[in-house]
């Protein structure tokens, strides 16, 4: 007879609200254990008993089969007295402990979708099936514990059928909290732009305006799409002229990977993404011959899709049949609209029809974007199907709260050696997307139970983020943008002690009061020294040379030239007029509000601009994304000319390429391999530096962040470049390279400045 | 940056100038807590209601388009005593010369002083005069302090405006801060931009008969519209909500403006006030406003539309919503 024994068990992760106790239950009846499994504060715990070989086998299972949605922790097993007893029982929750996690929002797995397309099956078409292995989860979650009171479903009362589904431990919907049908469940609905319903069958009269080419505001999980065919010219026109978004490329929604391989290269890695249960969108280059609008990603060669992410999406995707666009519900720069009255307030001026529903979304929650660079996913946008999961950090910290730049602002809070970065928040200079910083902040910290204990800012005195973190009464770590940018990617690879940081973005604040972006700091977690920089240029009208990067170009002409900047034979001069060009020549001699800058990002608008690729922008980076596109299209073997100036603090500057541009501009040079040439000139100097810093400190691991790299062509030869030196290369793969990853850094930097105590 | 130093920003009249007056200046000399808060102290002398105040004068250049020094240092202080419903009646002046400062610009100076204190109907009672060695000083500086006689019983303040309020401004924004930066610069822009500065005490006589309708009237000179609204919505608890559309700017300050990427919402003015005032009473005042010589282009240009926590926000051209915040110091880019 072989021996009896009982393991408790404790494991902490994403273990609650994912169908982990039936799954516990279930395994335990298989290998015939006694015992029970509870939640508590911050995961499960089990106690189990039975054969040795049989509790062994459990253990086993345990990690090997839990269920899709579950990520464990950490898992730990004591071995204690035996208690005897029979059956296998799952116990009330136990209160208190160090804060659990939360899902993210999940696509509808195989089964419901199979339920879905049934005929026979009592929820038919019925686009708000879940069980506990998919469905909303972060975005209708309310407070905690996570239980149905405490989700945005807790106005509908279960029918018969759906609490005898949820009380069975062996059911896919045991404890499914969002479980729902027709008969009890939340409802579809159709109403206008005044908010009046439209008769008939709401899923089919949206399908028949979009085939109609009208434009219908649709509620998803994290917010509202506005949806129209991707096919039509005449529809996606009329959404930019209705949205103001003159270029931006829209997003789309096709049916299956069939459908989306129709219209783009998409290789297996790509595809898996697709498919993965986050429903990314993942942007993927066009196919030469494609039906789709050329409006809806214009001077692009990349197409953004994702495959559905719930089960409206699936109904609408394979009814409608072609791809569909579904861009963010949102005017020009305001937050997606989630709240129907918010949205129908917002978007009546743009969407014919809404397509809306009686289940409240919570929190709000953009889709992620993501694309390949040298085959490894890179986070563009790190937000639905990602958020809250946690991040590890590189130790053990004191509890930050860290709130990011002010573009593309995201949050992070800490709890131990675990780091949750938030949904994307947005553009923290509008109204509403401040307030959603500090609901998010307080969401966050109630649904995860963390007391920050510390604020980690930005430097920028002016951040709507700084001055948000210096009034919370709490102790504030400022931390310097291009410092929090290295931090970040060093602590998603697990990285300590000394690198190089290579910090490429638009514009952050330095610590001696200029504006930076082009950074060369040494140094780790506890601090850094500026080793090198790209050569400064004057930014004239400040924010404004961001907005219009002709004046950028000019910027770097007045360098060459001086005064005589606008007898230069080059088409960007005719961006200022005749009578305004005296006043645009003493805003450059006097500095008036003409500060300078070190930053990567002005380098590529002024290239973009001389080139005549881009004058002014319509959204975050166009020029320099349109320069890339260009470049992809030249051949260049050589890099243009840049001077290394020696000693402490290397300055890197272009000048002598901006020379070297003029002049095959001048001499008709393809603009293609222009740009081309430029972008191996970058990829040059920064190598060249590198190897200096290397030579004088003897490091030799290399961090690339900052929005910059979000260039792939630049990464590519950069990462190809350094590598052939030998440098050891990190760039993000967990969060995003641009300032949508900075609150991270910002909270390890701050948890090494106040040690744990 | 050391915290241990002040700072131009210091005198920006923005975050930083609050910081210092918050932290430092109020606790260590003010026995009434809400000193610093508004133009002028309201004091009750005999029965007497006085309003008192006080300005310093450090502009660069003294000679701008439209004005000097001179008479903006009375402007300023008439303006002071006018926003909290005062009828200014005298002035003191206060001069320190840098040694070298030439006599004849000394004498333009004091001739539109006198002239500007008679178009505002104040008498200089008392003054003084300094002379500080060549490099201790910056040719001319002046401080003004003013007495008014408080004829009302209003609660003219920056703690009273009240949802549903309208904001009122009685001209252009913008011209003082662009004449003076062109002069400086030497921009030799032929836009005819000049300094708006002007004595507000007949604008505020005229608006007085309003009565309570009458909530706050402020002077947006140092920051700006932005700075001075923000201050306001902080004082009254109340978020403001602009309308860009409304705002009245000149031709001339937008194109400089929109060349120099500087926000005309947080450029200075010396002519300029903003009247809180009971929606009812709106019309009334915006009527009462242009009937004056110095309010021909007054608009409402927003509301009080909310009762949260000293936000003011603005409605912009395109169709959203942006944050209008006090600015640290100097306007700084802040795209990444
Ligand atoms: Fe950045
Ligand atoms: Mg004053
Ligand atoms: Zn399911
Ligand atoms: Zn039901």
């Amino acid at each position: 007879m072989t021996s009896r024994e009982r393991a408790s068990l404790e494991i902490d992760g994403i273990v609650q609200g994912v169908g982990f106790r039936p799954f516990v239950y279930r395994l335990a009846l298989r290998f015939g254990l006694s015992g029970w499994v509870r939640n508590t504060g911050s995961g499960v715990q089990i106690e189990a008993e039975g054969d040795a070989g049989d509790l062994l086998a459990f253990c086993h299972a345990l990690r090997d089969e839990a269920p899709p949605l579950a990520v464990i922790g950490s898992f730990r097993i004591e071995n204690i007295a035996p208690a005897g007893g029979d059956g296998f029982v799952i116990l009330d929750s136990a209160k208190a402990g160090k804060g659990g996690e939360i899902s993210p929002d999940c696509e509808v797995c195989d089964d419901c979708l199979a339920e879905l397309f049934d005929p026979n099956n009592r929820r038919y078409l019925y686009p708000f099936i879940n069980c506990t292995n998919c469905g909303p989860r972060y975005s209708i979650i309310t407070g905690i514990p996570y239980d149905r009171p405490a989700t945005t479903m807790a106005g509908f009362a279960m029918c018969d059928d759906c609490l005898a589904e949820y009380h069975d431990p062996l059911n896919r919907r045991f404890h499914a909290q969002p479980n729902a049908c027709p008969v009890c469940g939340p409802r579809l609905n159709l109403v206008d732009r005044d908010g009046a319903a439209v008769a008939g069958d709401p899923l089919g009269e949206a399908l028949a305006a979009l085939r109609e080419g009208r434009i219908v505001a649709v509620k998803g999980v994290g917010g509202y799409h506005l949806a129209v065919d991707a096919c039509s010219e005449a529809a996606v026109g009329l959404l930019r002229r209705r949205k103001k978004r003159d270029e931006k490329p829209f997003a789309m929604l096709a049916a299956d990977l069939d459908a989306v391989r129709r219209h783009v290269q998409c290789s297996d890695l790509e595809g898996r993404l697709l498919a993965g249960v986050e429903r990314p969108i993942v942007l993927m280059r066009k196919l030469p011959q494609t039906p789709i609008a050329e409006l809806v990603a214009p001077g692009n060669g990349w197409f953004g899709f994702m495959l559905p992410g719930n089960p409206l999406q699936h109904l609408l995707a394979r009814s409608f049949g072609g791809p569909l666009v579904m861009t963010s519900g949102n005017l020009s720069d305001e937050p997606i609209a989630y709240r129907d009255d918010e949205a129908l307030r917002m978007l009546s001026g743009i969407a014919d029809l809404f397509l809306t529903n009686d289940r409240e979304i919570h929190t709000r929650t953009d889709d992620s974007v993501i694309r390949l660079y040298r085959g490894e996913p890179l986070f563009l946008r790190r937000s639905r199907g990602y958020v809250p999961r946690a991040l590890a950090l590189p130790g053990e910290q004191v509890s930050v709260l860290a709130l990011g730049a002010e573009l593309k602002a995201t949050l992070c809070l800490t709890r131990g050696a675990q780091g949750f970065l938030s949904q994307h928040i947005g553009d923290l200079k509008n109204a509403a997307t401040l307030a959603s910083l500090e609901e998010s902040a307080a969401h966050l910290e109630r649904l995860l139970e963390i007391k920050p204990t510390v604020v980690a800012h930005d430097l920028h005195p002016d951040y709507l983020s700084t001055v948000y973190g210096q009034g919370l009464g709490l102790p504030c770590v400022a931390v310097q943008h291009h410092h929090a940018h290295m931090a970040s990617c060093m602590a998603e690879n697990a990285l300590d002690g000394e690198v190089i940081g290579v910090i490429l973005d638009g514009t952050g604040y330095g610590t001696d009061g200029t504006i930076w972006g082009g950074e060369f700091l040494v140094g780790g977690y506890q601090g850094f020294e500026r080793r090198g920089h790209f050569g400064q240029l004057a930014m004239p009208g400040g924010d404004a040379a961001v907005k219009e990067p002709y004046r950028m170009a000019l910027s770097a002409l007045y360098r060459l030239h001086g005064a005589e900047l606008f007898r230069q034979p080059l088409a960007v001069c005719d961006q200022v007029r005749e009578a305004d060009r005296p006043l645009f020549l003493k805003m450059l001699e006097k500095g008036i509000n003409a500060p300078l800058t070190s930053s990567c990002g002005r380098l590529f608008d002024a290239v973009s601009a001389l080139l005549g690729v881009r004058h002014r922008i319509s959204y975050e980076g166009q020029a320099a994304i349109e320069l890339e596109a260009l470049a992809e299209t030249g051949s260049a073997t050589e890099p243009y000319p840049y001077f290394l100036a020696g000693g402490a603090g290397d300055v890197l500057d272009f000048g002598p390429a901006v020379v070297a541009i003029c002049a095959d501009l001048a001499a008709g040079r393809s603009r293609a391999d222009i740009a081309r040439a430029f972008h191996k000139t970058v990829a040059a100097g920064l190598v060249d530096l590198c190897g200096r810093i290397r030579t004088a400190t003897g490091l030799d691991r290399v961090i690339l962040s900052g929005g910059v790299f979000q260039n792939r062509l630049l990464t590519e030869d950069v990462a190809e470049q350094l590598a052939a030196e030998e440098f050891r290369v990190y760039c993000h793969r967990l969060v995003p390279p641009n300032d949508g990853g900075l609150a991270l850094g910002q909270a390890v930097i701050a948890g090494r400045i106040f040690p744990r105590k | 940056m050391n915290n241990d130093l002040i700072l131009l920003g210091h005198g920006s009249g923005g975050r930083l100038s609050h910081q210092l007056l918050e932290e430092l200046i109020i606790p260590q000399l003010s026995s009434v807590p809400v000193a610093g808060q508004n133009d002028a102290a309201l004091l009750n002398i005999g029965g007497v209601k006085l309003a008192f105040s006080t300005d310093s004068y450090v502009v660069d250049p003294i000679f701008f388009p439209g004005g000097n020094i001179g008479d903006l240092a009375i402007n300023g202080t008439v303006n002071d005593l006018a926003m909290m419903g005062a009828r200014p009646l005298c002035l003191s002046v206060g001069f320190i010369l840098e040694e070298g400062f030439s006599k004849e610009e000394l004498a333009r100076i004091l001739a539109s002083m006198r002239e500007a204190a008679e178009t505002a109907g104040v008498a200089i009672v008392t003054g003084d005069t300094k002379v500080v060695p060549k490099g201790k000083g910056d040719r001319i500086f002046i401080n003004t302090s003013g007495i008014g006689a408080v004829e009302h019983n209003l609660q003219i303040d920056g703690a009273s405006a009240q949802v549903g309020d309208k904001i009122i401004v009685n001209g252009c924004i913008g011209d003082h801060g662009i004449a003076v930066l062109s002069a400086r610069e030497g921009l030799e822009i032929d836009s005819g931009i000049r300094t708006d500065s002007a004595a507000l005490n007949g604008v505020v006589a005229s608006l007085l008969p309003l009565g309570s309708a009458l909530h706050v009237l402020r002077d947006p000179t140092r920051g700006g519209v932005a700075t001075t609204l923000k201050e306001i919505a902080l004082q009254s608890g109340v978020t403001i909500t602009l309308d860009e559309k409304s705002l009245p700017i000149n031709p001339g300050v937008k194109g400089v403006c929109s060349i120099l990427g500087l926000d005309p919402l947080y450029v200075a003015n010396e002519g300029k006030l903003l009247a809180i005032v009971a929606p009812e009473q709106a019309e009334e005042a915006l009527a009462v406003m242009r009937r004056h010589p110095l309010g021909k282009d007054a608009a409402v240009i927003g509301e009080v539309t909310g009762t949260s926590s000293g936000k003011v926000q603005m409605e912009t051209l395109v169709g959203g919503v942006r944050g209008v915040e006090m600015l640290a110091g100097e306007q700084l880019p802040r795209i990444c």
